[in-house]
């Protein structure tokens, strides 16, 4: 894409910055999306309707939100660290955004087609760490200061996890960039990775019900490292009142939710990358079998996306249906049971992948 | 080498969203560790006591309802069994039997809150939405008898302020049927999920002599494993005609007189409290409901203690008369506000997140507190 | 270790079983209803706004009393001679000027004690609920039907017509006339 851009317009910066407009767009129109469709699944799980008033079933009441949110005064507390307090949100969303540069929505449409591209996510999504406890530290709070410590604790933890589970992957792929990934689970749903990747064989059978652990533990691990429910402890309203975020106020703290819910998708992406066959049709592509080129860029487009709110929409159905542990069981179900049970793992789809 | 810290104070609430109302908190903290929990009371004081020395006997009554405003049926009734214990009077079968329904219907609705606010606590907001259409319908069922969805005055001295609406006994019904699956989807959904026992289960214990010495009553001492039931101990109106069990906490899934077990004994009391209007609803025989109320009450000098189960425990009214026609003192022994004596107790040692479980599972109710 | 493999189990299996409970809820229709659009039908006997009709009303301030807040400010009139008051509808005959009928609806706890002593049923609970108002004045319902003028103009008339009584009986009656003694809270 940048290539692309950058034969056509002839200028670096130009076409880097038109590059990173795409996930800018992706972003905002999810986490539009996104909020609403919460509200909604959220609603209709409890037998209610959620917001009905603005648009078709209120579809533009998170534009309306955003309007509201925007409008806000920005109160910042007297004893507040100013800069570091102003700096967080803008980090913490800068860490969720800058995942999506390596994320590919279709074999043409990805921002930069780095070889480390899993490796990059791991490492970038660990700016939120920081983004949250300088949120938590500056504002001089005792609910955020706690809020901090606890997303700082889970999502560090968390990250072991997942870097087992994606570890493995590697292992098996044998590439850590995520368009190859992608590529390499082409054709039909039986080669993507939770049905034990495209090589046929004996392997390949041994292979389905590890990466069904796999995928569950990953599934699990990142819908910590997004805080969703039921870890969502460094929020939990009923605890800390809002955690690491409550003193925030309109867009700053919109901020936060943008990155919530780019988050959200950011993992489910490479959730989808790693075990669901990335961009690729479970079926085949219509453009190809009318002969039409150009249409399948797009289909993958929609095959991505589909499949990531697919998962967007457990992490939903997740939350609303459990309760939140507490910061200590939090602890122990990444300790005691997540780590050993990807290090097997990670050992069985070695062992696995040698025969 | 140990590191010299300090610990913090937090202070959660009284605007906080899960102090059930406007209680405030005072945790000392240790990281997340609570060294010890202090409860400071008084926002919602509202001088019931003292309102009630100025005001006609019957004028009371509206000022009951918002004691436990949660159960304003229990608390009604409590008072005017007190009151009509003072006159001496008998009252109509018929209003016997309805009170004792709505008291029940009343102890279902209140427990509902209870159960879905304790889940909500810990993060389970379903089931609080699922629990509350059903408390609603129990709210629908009282507004169309008395016309007050939450504070009713309608159970009056000597008698009801209506006569229960001619579609009530097949909506009750109705509503039992439609009931009983909702208590199994919410066992389904939240008693038995692993998680909310993990949040629950050997939180909060509480032994059963330390729950006797600090007086606490209803769920709270029933979790603990006391089958103590005022309505089976010292049965008032006429529960000694009806057949039901008293729940208590058996440890389960942990151990004796955890929050589980106080949690649990409530779902399992609105079983209960469905097989005492069943037995009831088809019994109520005829009658006037009026007949029995006193033209002027005055009552004769004296005092009087009555007692009640409210969902929340023992409720008790003493009330002194001098003779006038309003009460010379009532003293309310509110549930709530012995039961929250044990917070103290019970949070030691445990983190910031169990003191919600542990306050969600004692199940106060601040207006009675404070009154 | 079988601890350990149960807990792990018990952990995912419950929470499927919670997740097909929310499942099949999503498809239930919603129980709740878009308030100011549609409204639920309310009781017949529900308790909402008070309201008081004047023509039945004999001023006996019987519902004055029995508040408990007291809400509701009664002062009457007495009627002289060949002032017809007309009858009220359950054929009482009025004999007072209500020269002022006032509820503080937002001192009311709608217990309904006011409505049952009335000996005409003329104050009832009606079902109107939605009356927020912006001003905390505009919650005193007036109720009286005089204007300020008449009723002015009726108290003079008594007075004199007590005065003209005295004058002929050449011995005045002390009589005031009945008034709401209102506690303040
Ligand atoms: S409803 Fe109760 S509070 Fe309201 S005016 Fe009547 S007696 Fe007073
Ligand atoms: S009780 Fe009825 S008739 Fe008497 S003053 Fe009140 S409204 Fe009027």
């Amino acid at each position: 894409m940048y290539q692309f851009l950058y034969d056509l317009i002839g200028n670096e910066i130009l076409a880097g910055l038109l590059v990173a407009v795409v996930p800018l767009t992706i972003i905002l129109v999810f986490a539009l999306f996104g909020i609403w469709l919460e509200r909604k699944v959220s609603a209709h799980m409890q037998d209610r309707l959620g917001p009905m008033r603005t648009g078709w079933h209120g579809w533009l009441q998170t534009v309306a939100d955003l309007m509201k949110m925007l409008q806000k005064e920005d109160i910042i507390a007297t004893d507040a660290d100013k800069t570091l307090y102003n700096i967080a949100p803008v980090l913490v969303f800068s860490g969720s955004f800058a995942a999506y540069a390596v994320i590919p929505f279709s074999s043409k449409l990805l921002g930069s087609e780095v070889e480390i591209g899993i490796f990059y996510v791991l490492a970038i999504s660990s700016l939120v760490v920081a983004g949250i406890l300088m949120a938590g530290w500056s504002a001089n709070n005792k609910y955020s200061l706690l809020g901090a410590m606890r997303a700082v604790a889970q999502i560090i933890s968390y990250e072991i996890p997942t870097a087992l589970i994606v570890l493995s992957m590697v292992m098996l792929m044998g590439t850590l960039s995520l368009d190859k990934i992608s590529q390499m689970q082409t054709s039909s749903f039986w080669n993507w990775n939770i049905f034990g990747g495209a090589v046929f064989g004996l392997s390949k059978f041994l292979l389905i019900p590890f990466m069904f652990i796999a995928a569950l533990i990953l599934f699990i691990s990142t819908l910590a490292e997004v805080n969703r429910v039921p870890f969502d402890i460094p929020e939990a309203e009923s605890e800390l009142v809002a955690g690491y975020f409550t003193e925030y106020c309109g867009m700053k703290w919109g901020m936060f939710m943008l990155a919530e819910y780019g988050n959200m998708f950011a993992v489910s992406a490479i959730i989808v990358i790693l075990f669901f066959g990335g961009y690729q049709s479970p079926i085949g592509y219509f453009g190809n079998s009318i002969g039409v080129q150009w249409l399948v860029p797009f289909e993958q487009g929609f095959w991505f996306i589909a499949k990531g709110l697919t998962l967007v929409f457990v992490q939903m159905w997740l939350r609303w249906t459990l309760p939140r542990l507490r910061v200590d069981q939090l602890m122990t179900v990444c300790w005691k049971y997540l780590i050993p049970y990807a290090f097997l793992n990670l050992i069985i789809i070695g062992i696995i992948s040698l025969l | 080498m140990a590191l010299k810290t300090e610990t913090m104070v937090l202070n959660m609430g009284p605007q906080h969203p899960s102090t059930h109302g406007v209680l405030r908190l005072e945790l000392e903290i240790e990281g997340e560790l609570i060294l010890s929990v202090k409860p400071h009371i008084g926002y919602l004081h509202r001088c019931f006591e003292k309102h009630a020395e100025a005001m006609t006997y019957p004028q009371v009554i509206p000022y009951t309802d918002r004691l436990d405003y949660l159960a304003a049926m229990g608390n009604n009734f409590g008072y005017v069994i007190a009151v009509e214990k003072l006159l001496g009077i008998q009252i109509p079968e018929r209003v016997e039997y309805i009170r004792i329904i709505m008291a029940e219907l009343q102890r279902i609705a209140s427990h509902l809150v209870a159960i879905a606010t304790n889940g909500a606590d810990i993060g389970a907001l379903t089931p609080f939405l699922y629990l509350f259409r059903d408390r609603e319908y129990i709210l629908s069922l009282f507004e169309m008898t008395c016309g007050a969805r939450m504070l009713y005055n309608y159970m009056w001295i000597g008698g009801l302020s209506h006569d229960i609406h001619p579609d009530f006994v097949r909506k009750t019904k109705e509503f039992i049927i439609h009931f009983r699956p909702t208590i199994i989807e919410l066992n389904n959904l939240l008693t038995f999920n692993k998680i909310f026992i993990e949040r629950t289960a050997n939180i909060g214990i509480l032994p059963i002599d330390t729950a006797i010495n600090f007086g606490a009553s209803g769920p709270v001492l029933r979790g603990s494993g006391l089958p103590f039931d005022v309505r089976r101990e010292d049965p008032y109106s006429i529960y000694n005609r009806f057949d039901f069990e008293i729940p208590t906490g058996k440890g389960l899934v942990g151990t004796v007189g955890d929050c589980w077990d106080r949690y649990y004994v409530r779902v399992l009391e609105m079983e209960q409290s469905l097989r005492i209007i069943e037995q009831a609803i088809d019994n109520i025989p005829e009658g006037d409901v009026h007949s029995a109320i006193p033209k002027r009450i005055k009552p004769p000098k004296g005092t009087v203690y009555a007692r009640v189960e409210n969902p929340r425990g023992e409720l008790g009214y003493f009330i002194i008369s001098d003779g006038n026609l309003n009460p010379f003192r009532v003293k309310v022994r509110a549930p709530s506000f012995v039961n929250l004596e044990v917070m103290g107790e019970l949070c030691k040692g445990h983190l910031v997140a169990d003191v919600i479980a542990i306050l969600g599972s004692l199940d106060i109710v601040l207006g009675e507190i404070d009154r | 270790m079988k601890q350990y493999l149960k807990n792990t189990f018990d952990g995912i299996y419950t929470v499927l079983v919670g997740m097909k409970i929310t499942f099949k809820h999503l498809f239930t229709p919603a129980v709740t209803i878009q308030y100011p659009d549609v409204k639920v039908k309310l009781p017949d006997r529900v308790r909402n706004r008070l309201y008081v009709n004047m023509d039945d009303c004999i001023g006996c301030d019987q519902c004055s009393r029995a508040c408990p807040v007291s809400c509701i400010e009664i002062e009457t009139v007495k009627s002289i001679p060949g002032e017809d008051l007309g009858i009220t509808s359950n054929g009482k005959k009025k004999a007072l000027w209500v020269t002022k009928f006032n509820i503080d609806i937002a001192k009311c706890c709608y217990c309904q004690l006011c409505v049952f002593p009335c000996p005409t049923e003329c104050i009832y609970m009606t079902d109107v609920y939605e009356f927020a108002e912006y001003e905390r004045s505009n919650f005193l319902y007036k109720f009286a039907t005089l204007t300020d003028e008449e009723s002015a103009q009726k108290k003079i008339n008594y007075e004199k017509f007590q005065a003209e009584k005295a004058a002929a009986a050449a011995k005045p009656k002390p009589e005031t006339p009945a008034q709401t003694e209102n506690k303040s809270e």
